[in-house]
């Protein structure tokens, strides 16, 4: 699957969803199983302060495509970053930066990527831009 | 105790003047416990900002036409109720501001810069940021010491260390009236009498106290008094400063501007007399009117019963919460305001709120600008309900219904 097509696979995915309770039973049941950087990763230069929950991000460049290790305090922030990171390994840093990463508007999360949120996920979305940029 | 909850007229004739309370969110009926953070707004205030731009709205003092001398007018009764209200001396002691940080600020630039190196100001572990980064700035620039007062593992203040602390060198004490983030009512007549004897003034942050409490300046006799409009009823952006009027007129001015001088000349300018003296500029004309209206609706108000209900809430929110498990509440004095802070377990107070905000309910979550009080405890943050005269007992048992299906969730 392309960027797209894996984007709109998560939002077919949330389509089954009813209400916001299995929505979220969902971003929590992913925000708890999927390990998604070492501890010892977890260091300061991989913060990102937010003002409610605190995000780490690692980024690697392989063979030309983007691998990203992200965690959070918050579970239901963890969730969300394990679907971001879902549709950005493995892409190209040209596809990251370029293209419209538009499923979290979709499956009616966008209030989580909003600058009054601070749970350090938009700073996170921009940063795991940035690292693709620098990778170009 | 009598039973003020929504059996009683009372509350529900106070709720039918709080329009925004009748409201859906996320499809659920609306229930406000964030109340610390900003009060809502009756229609006596919110019909005073409409009919202010719809009829009265000029620029005020100094001008010879109707409408500024109306709005001069309203803008000044408005300082005198509110003056009434507090007791004040005098209304020229209350000095409109944006809020309680303008305020604080205010008192740092001006009666901070009569202060020497070596001074020492005095604050307690439990301050918003805005009681203390104003200070720690001021400690930067004058050479000052900044001092803080520890407090007990309940959230009291740790007063036999107070004492200790006070010296010739303390020239200013200033704590909260009540902790935002905990509830815990400080004892605020103790420490202004000993402060007072040690030499010091003592500056009191009144921002959540405001709403709860009723204040008497004469009676308290604290040197400052600072409060934000919006946390009682009133508009965002407007607040008030009290000073006594021996301090403020032996300070300097903050800003300058228009209305805070007498006269103006290149060679020499002399200022107005208070409270213009702190009032550069053109103010926040509707707000000081919107707020005078506030204070009507709160002199139209039964306190004493209001404060009886406020704590009947608080006591049975705290008695349901304590049943449930792993739940531990921060700030556990007797003497309390209604405001819970509290988490569950290790459940991230985001993931609890973000929850409870898909069910309807508003709560705040998070270190609530007292970062240095979450250090303390160890934590990141807490989930905090706060409550006021318009909440009820069955808005309570609907969020614990709602916060242990947020916690099944989670768990």
């Amino acid at each position: 699957m392309n960027y797209e097509e894996k984007q709109n696979s998560i939002i077919e995915d949330f389509s089954m969803f009813e209400d916001w309770m299995e929505k979220y039973e969902f971003i929590i049941d992913l925000g708890k199983e999927i390990k998604l950087i070492p501890e010892q990763d977890k260091n300061d230069e991989q913060l990102i302060e937010g003002c409610q929950s605190r995000v780490w991000l690692k980024s690697e460049i392989d063979n030309g495509q983007m691998f990203y290790f992200a965690d959070s305090d918050a579970i239901i922030t963890k969730g969300i970053i394990s679907l971001l990171i879902k549709v950005m390994n493995g892409e190209s840093p040209n596809t990251i930066a370029k293209e419209k990463l538009f499923f979290i508007q979709e499956i009616g999360l966008q209030e989580h990527l909003s600058p009054t949120r601070a749970n350090g996920l938009l700073e996170m979305v921009k940063r795991m831009k940035m690292d693709a940029i620098k990778n170009i | 105790m009598r039973d003020t909850s929504e059996n009683n007229t009372s509350i529900e004739h106070i709720r039918s003047q709080f329009p925004i309370l009748s409201q859906q969110v996320n499809g659920r009926d609306l229930v406000y416990f964030d109340n610390a953070a900003t009060s809502q707004k009756p229609n006596i205030v919110i019909d005073r900002i409409s009919s202010y731009y719809k009829n009265e709205n000029a620029n005020i003092h100094r001008g010879v036409h109707y409408l500024s001398q109306k709005a001069t007018e309203d803008y000044e009764l408005a300082r005198k109720k509110i003056s009434s209200f507090l007791n004040a001396n005098d209304s020229s002691e209350i000095i409109f501001t944006k809020g309680t940080t303008d305020g604080i600020n205010l008192i740092a630039s001006s009666y901070g810069s009569m202060l020497n190196e070596g001074d020492e100001i005095l604050i307690s572990a439990m301050e918003h940021h805005s009681n203390i980064v104003p200070w720690q700035l001021l400690e930067s620039s004058r050479n000052i010491k900044l001092r803080i007062i520890p407090i007990h593992k309940n959230g009291e203040i740790d007063m036999l260390a107070f004492d200790k602390m006070l010296n010739s060198k303390t020239k200013l004490v200033s704590v909260t009236h009540i902790s935002n983030t905990l509830g815990i009512i400080n004892p605020i007549n103790e420490i202004i009498d000993k402060a007072h004897s040690a030499g010091a003034k003592v500056l009191i942050d009144g921002a959540q106290s405001i709403q709860h409490e009723k204040i008497d300046l004469k009676e308290l006799n604290c040197d400052f008094f600072v409060f934000s409009g919006h946390k009682v009823f009133g508009p965002t952006g407007i607040g008030i400063l009290y000073g006594k009027s021996d301090l403020l007129n032996s300070m300097p001015p903050y800003q300058g501007g228009g209305d805070m001088i007498e006269k103006v000349s290149f060679e020499k300018t002399t200022f107005n007399v208070l409270p213009f003296k702190f009032e550069a500029g053109t103010p926040n004309i509707v707000g000081g009117i919107a707020l005078g209206s506030a204070f009507d609706f709160l002199e139209s108000l039964d306190f004493h019963e209001l404060h009886d209900h406020e704590m009947e809430l608080l006591n049975y929110a705290e008695e349901q919460l304590n049943e449930i498990d792993q739940i531990k509440i921060f700030g556990t004095s007797n003497n309390k305001t209604s405001v819970i802070s509290f988490n569950i377990g290790d459940l991230h107070p985001f993931d609890v709120g973000t929850l409870l905000d898909k069910q309807g309910f508003a709560v705040r979550t998070g270190h609530h600008c007292t970062q240095p009080l979450m250090d303390f405890y160890k934590i990141p943050g807490t989930i905090r309900v706060s409550f006021s005269i318009y909440n009820t007992k069955k808005e309570i048992d609907l969020f614990l219904i709602a916060l242990k299906k947020s916690i099944d969730i989670l768990s």
